[in-house]
């Protein structure tokens, strides 16, 4: 546990130092949400319909932008291989490092989640599901992104074959992501979606790491 | 099982199967199309295009039959490291994706004149398509390292992790209410499909399934043998 929460503080750390990789994913989530009203054109009512799949859409391609360098730095300057060695077990190495992930990436794009909101006039009863969605959903996709990520370590462009994987993964947190939304701006209960999401979360949570650790000591092999 | 793990028994084995196999995929293909094009009736609603039925049905099932052995053939070359199984799962894989591309377009064209439109995105056909696409990954990923081991090991993984699509895909139907018809044939008490329908259908089904045995077999074949001669050249290079 103490190796599990070190690892996890080295992970922010170095984000944090390099401070790249979460302005980025911010970044890139904001200016896509932008262009929607740029490409359906300004009118309130539209934009307020298709809110709640664009900033879903938006927050799944941001995770998966930096998805990529999870693994990718540690296996090139051998730091991975020393992780592998040590005695923290490879499932909570990748769990450690999903984590931090999780907390530079996803974090961000909750809290810019609602700003984006306002801005394609999503009507206010949306806007705590949207939160409480994105919240239950981000992790997952971060955990499930894992998979990916090491799957696609020492791929030939595994950047794009890494999208190629994960994003067929990722329809089920979108559909009940945004069905979620839906459900409360049309006055229904959101209850179901929600479940149905954290129970996505629930099963990725001993699962992608599970799955990553294995992907992991081939590449390693 | 690790009787099988030896190349050279595979040959030969393989050579025994083939000739049957290939010769039974004619003649069930023959039978089979007469049956669905001829000998059975037309449907009192949809007339003959119910006739796509014999090809989009088999070949929906060939879709999720040839993914599930994929991916216990995964499940089998990671844990017992048979290096047969690693190679059935690359050699099925375009195998499979080609049946499900089948399925997706025919159901496509079965949709246009009897729903009205040629796509929905209703569970089944969704849970279709991320399949197809998985199977694409698949290979993507098998062929993207430089030592194809590597490729292969990450494609097993990816078969596992991709496997909970296929009781999403047989269920959606149940769980979801689609446009898509519920099963008719593999069902509790029975299957509500009048025979003079369900036999075409079976003969067709059996058809794709000796067809994928085949090439299947033939795709191993072809890869050990150009394995065999990746390892005659690396050596006649040493000198």
């Amino acid at each position: 546990m103490k190796g599990f929460l070190r690892l996890v503080a080295r992970d922010l750390r170095l984000a944090l130092r390099q401070g790249s990789d979460a302005t980025i994913a911010v970044m890139f989530f904001v200016l896509c949400v932008v262009l929607f009203p740029f490409g359906v054109g300004p009118e309130a009512n539209i934009l307020a319909r298709i809110a709640a799949g664009v900033i879903w859409v938006a927050a799944l391609l941001a995770s998966l932008l930096s998805l990529e360098r999870l693994f990718l730095t540690d296996y090139e300057d051998g730091s991975l291989e020393l992780l592998a060695l040590s005695r923290i077990p490879m499932e909570a190495v990748v769990l450690a490092k999903t984590l931090a992930h999780w907390l530079v990436t996803g974090v961000p794009l909750i809290v810019a989640a609602p700003i984006l909101a306002l801005l394609l006039n999503m009507e206010a009863a949306g806007f705590g599901v949207l939160v409480l969605a994105l919240a239950i959903g981000t992790p997952a996709l971060s955990l499930i992104g894992s998979i990916g990520a090491a799957l696609t370590l020492g791929a030939r462009r595994g950047g794009v074959l890494l999208s190629l994987l994960i994003l067929p993964l990722y329809i089920p947190v979108l559909i009940f992501g945004a069905g979620a939304i839906d459900a409360a701006l049309n006055a229904l209960s959101p209850r179901p979606h929600l479940l149905l999401l954290a129970g996505l979360l629930a099963a990725a949570l001993p699962l992608a790491p599970l799955a990553g650790a294995a992907a992991l000591r081939q590449a390693l092999e | 099982m690790h009787r099988f793990a030896n190349p050279a028994r595979f040959l030969r084995l393989s050579a025994a199967i083939l000739p049957w196999s290939a010769g039974a995929t004619v003649v069930l293909l023959i039978v089979g199309l007469y049956l669905s094009l001829f000998g059975s009736p037309p449907d009192y609603q949809q007339g003959d295009t119910v006739r796509i039925m014999y090809i989009h049905v088999p070949a929906a099932w060939m879709s999720l039959f040839v993914y599930t052995n994929m991916a216990i053939a995964a499940a089998v070359g990671l844990v017992w490291k048979h290096p047969l199984a690693d190679l059935f799962a690359k050699a099925a894989a375009p195998v499979g994706a080609g049946f499900t591309a089948v399925c997706l377009i025919t159901g496509s064209l079965w949709g246009a004149p009897m729903w009205g439109t040629w796509w929905v995105w209703d569970a089944r056909l969704t849970s279709v398509l991320i399949l197809f696409f998985l199977y694409l990954g698949y290979m993507a990923l098998v062929n993207a390292f430089d030592s194809p081991e590597r490729g292969i090991k990450a494609g097993n993984v990816l078969l596992l992790v991709g496997i909970v699509n296929v009781p999403i895909i047989k269920f959606s139907v149940d769980w979801w209410n689609t446009l898509h018809q519920p099963s008719s044939v593999i069902r509790m008490g029975g299957p509500t499909i009048d025979s003079t329908m369900l036999w075409p259908l079976l003969v067709m089904a059996l058809a794709f399934t000796t067809y994928f045995v085949s090439v299947v077999l033939l795709r191993v074949k072809a890869e050990i043998l150009a394995r065999r001669i990746q390892t005659l050249r690396l050596s006649e290079a040493q000198g």
